[in-house]
């Protein structure tokens, strides 16, 4: 399942959610990966931009891929102004034995920050400036150019 | 008639153009001045499928999206 939510995400609301939503379901894994918005370069906070049909369906091939593996995923992202120390992200994979779901959660997050429609800005000033340099051109970039 | 619409960070209204190829639109949008240093780093996708050659055949009240550098998390 993918959740958007506008603003900060309640992290142990959403874990204890998740853990609860699978609790009887038979996975002896739930591998949790928690973001949280780092105090660096005097920012205030983060912002985010979501264009969700391409995230949806980004979600959904991964959704597949965890099928495959005997193994679920679940996903939530802010929409909106995260202030520091707050999270925005959390990415989990359930799964019947620990090793699929530590390596898959690795692979997911690493697609995820190369692939997900997302658009990051640094909260500074009262500004919003996108942050190109720790931005990552999604595959097959320059098509038009 | 094609709509084209720029996500993100890329501040532009949307354009709606009377185009039925990519071609015609990497022309267009080479010539424009706000655009140009975006289609380098941006992907294209077409009614919201990434797509990755420009040979395809656009028609009447397709959607076209420019997605720029992403990080999420």
């Amino acid at each position: 399942m993918l959740y958007l939510y506008d603003g900060p995400l309640d992290v142990p609301t959403i874990l204890k959610e998740w853990y609860e939503q699978e609790s009887e379901s038979n996975y002896g894994a739930y591998i949790p990966f928690v973001g949280t918005v780092r105090s660096e370069d005097e920012i205030d906070g983060l912002s985010f931009d979501i264009y969700e049909p391409i995230l949806e369906s980004w979600f959904k091939a991964w959704q597949e891929k965890a099928k495959e593996k005997g193994a679920i995923i679940k996903m939530a992202h802010s929409r909106g102004d995260v202030k520091v120390h707050e999270s925005s992200y959390i990415a989990a994979v359930f799964s019947p034995k620990r090793r699929v779901a530590l390596e898959f959660i690795d692979e997911f997050v690493e697609d995820f920050k190369a692939s997900a429609p997302i658009w990051k800005y640094d909260l500074k000033n009262g500004e919003r400036i996108y942050a190109l340099d720790r931005s990552t051109a999604i595959k097959g970039s320059g098509l038009l150019s | 008639m094609v709509r084209v619409e720029f996500l993100g960070p890329i501040q532009k209204e949307s354009l709606e153009l009377e185009i039925t190829n990519l071609n015609e639109l990497a022309k267009i949008l080479q010539d424009d001045k706000e655009i140009q240093e975006w289609l380098e780093n941006s992907a294209v996708a077409v009614n919201d499928t990434l797509v990755s050659s420009r040979d395809l055949e656009l028609k009447d009240g397709d959607k076209i999206a420019l997605l720029p550098p992403v990080c999420g998390g």
